[in-house]
């Protein structure tokens, strides 16, 4: 199948999940000085949820790593990451 | 093995294993120093995204002569295809090449998987007698009154001691920031690609593309293929598979709220790309940050102790024609690890000693094709040169060969038609004309 959705694309990539997240997200900057919200549609794993509240829920463990949404952040400090541990995290095999 | 093994004193510590690290490790072991390659995948290409086709063939021969034959590569490109495209046409430069260099060795560009060839490019390294450390992330490097000594991994007694460090630690370089010599990057100056492998029959691939062994294509496509997103695509040839995806400047996904991943389905649907990827199986799905701006992203190259090589240092040419990295990863890391040499023979390993990293990297072209097209990024990551003026030719090549009873307009009523339609301002027109000129031609 040519065309795929983005679980289909998701479910074909291999992560090595740490305990630990290595990006975290300071909702309370989204919620009260963020009005737009560019990490929703720019992450290309499609990780970041907006809340009814305004805020942003972020799940670290399907990341690949690339920094989209840290470099499309235009709010200091709501987006803080490093790299996961040793490792772990998205491993590709063919790209 | 354990860090603690290699407490002591390396000679270069290089920290990433993609095109420049190890080539950067590869040198630098060859000529007899103490060369640790530290990784933070699993394997070396693990955390790694190209196109891919590397354009370093006839570099990477002088270090292994006939590299090919043992290094896991998919198709040498002897075709090559520009294609301008509104959202129902396609209008292509086709260039197709059969002659020395392209179809014979040491061949101009190959398509490759990285998490495969890079790979196999950090084994030469260890088998030149680096030691490769996977699994390991860099957090921090160590100073010594000021001057960097080594670097903090993420590990029990993490601290790791060297001569010379060479960070080859990619796009979003940690390090370059940490060493003081790379500011935080705007979302204007870096490009985010989505791709996908796209299992395919090696015989379809033969028959749809033309190919007859192990030659093989690259198509890059701009205008309405990334909508109103700046940006393009591209889809190149493998051995049994397909990469192709969508790349699109960061200010502009954001500006426009456009979602990566749809781009790329739009890419795969439009009517002259669907028949090309008919019939074919998602294998794998990836993405990563270019960065896109060249020279004037470029950070400081060098300190006491660290110089900058490859993504790190933003050695990825840009320009339109050319979407060149991983040949300037090779070179800026072979650079690199020629300046750390020539440190460690005089036993000085300052920021005048390390100044010489300049002149290696005009000496491998470096620096002077960054140089030479340093107008060519601002203006080729503009709205007019990847959406406005493709789509323009695209449909001004509707316009000249529809036939539908109406009376055929001559080419310069045609224009002035196409212009008005477009809001093309002479003056605007007049400036992109100067810029292109300036960016390509001297």
């Amino acid at each position: 199948m040519v065309m795929t959705t983005h679980e289909e694309k998701m479910r074909t990539v291999r992560f090595r999940v740490a305990a630990t997240p290595h990006i975290v997200v300071n909702s309370e900057i989204c919620r009260s000085e963020c009005s737009v919200h560019a990490c929703v549609y720019v992450c290309p794993a499609n990780l970041f949820v907006p809340l009814d509240d305004g805020g942003i829920l972020f799940n670290y463990e399907q990341c690949f790593e690339c920094g989209t949404c840290y470099i499309a952040c235009n709010q200091e400090g709501a987006i803080r990451w490093s790299y996961p541990d040793g490792g772990y995290g998205v491993t590709f095999r063919e790209s | 093995m354990s860090v603690s093994s290699a407490i002591e004193q390396f000679d270069v510590i290089v920290v990433g294993a993609g095109p420049a690290g190890s080539a950067a490790a590869l040198l630098s072991a060859r000529a007899g120093l103490k060369v640790l390659l530290l990784e933070r995948g699993e394997y070396p290409g693990a955390k790694n995204v190209s196109g891919a086709v590397f354009y370093g063939s006839a570099i990477l021969n002088q270090l292994i002569p006939n590299w090919w034959e043992q290094a896991p590569v998919e198709r040498y490109v002897t075709r090559r295809d520009i294609a301008f495209m509104s959202p129902t046409t396609a209008v292509a430069l086709d260039f197709r090449c059969a002659g020395p260099g392209y179809a014979t060795a040491p061949y101009n560009g190959f398509t490759v998987l990285r998490p495969k060839f890079d790979r196999w490019l950090a084994a030469q390294a260890e088998a030149a007698g680096a030691f490769l450390l996977t699994s390991t992330v860099v957090d921090d490097v160590l100073r010594d009154n000021g001057r960097i000594v080594g670097v903090r991994v993420r590990r029990e007694q993490g601290d790791i001691y060297g001569k010379v460090v060479i960070a080859c630690d990619g796009v979003n370089s940690f390090l370059a920031k940490k060493a003081g010599l790379q500011r935080e990057f705007h979302p204007h100056e870096l490009s985010l690609g989505v791709k996908e492998v796209i299992g395919l029959d090696p015989a379809i691939i033969q028959d749809r593309f033309h190919l007859t062994g192990n030659d093989g294509i690259a198509f890059e496509y701009l205008g309405a293929v990334t909508e109103d997103v700046h940006g393009g695509a591209f889809l190149y040839t493998n051995r049994d598979s397909l990469s192709l995806g969508v790349i699109g400047q960061i200010s502009s996904l954001v500006e426009r709220r456009k979602r990566p991943y749809e781009l790329l389905e739009g890419f795969k649907a439009h009517p002259a790309v669907a028949p090309l990827v008919r019939g074919g199986k998602l294998r794998e799905y990836s993405a990563h940050l270019i960065p896109e701006s060249g020279w004037a992203m470029l950070p400081k190259l060098y300190t006491d102790g660290l110089l900058v090589a490859g993504d790190a240092a933003g050695f990825c040419l840009a320009a339109g024609l050319y979407l060149e990295g991983m040949n300037y990863a090779m070179q800026s890391g072979l650079a690199a690890a020629e300046t750390a040499i020539a440190a460690c023979q005089r036993g000085n390993y300052s920021a005048r000693s390390l100044a010489t990293y300049r002149k290696h990297l005009k000496l491998r072209h470096v620096s002077t094709d960054f140089r030479a097209y340093r107008h060519a990024p601002a203006f080729v990551n503009g709205s007019r040169l990847q959406n406005f003026y493709p789509e323009l030719i695209a449909r001004s090549m509707e316009n000249l060969f529809r036939v539908d009873g109406t009376a055929k307009r001559k080419l310069l009523p045609l224009s002035y038609r196409m212009a008005r339609q477009f809001e093309i301002r002479p003056g605007q027109l007049f400036r992109d004309v100067y810029q292109a000129a300036r960016a390509f031609l001297w």
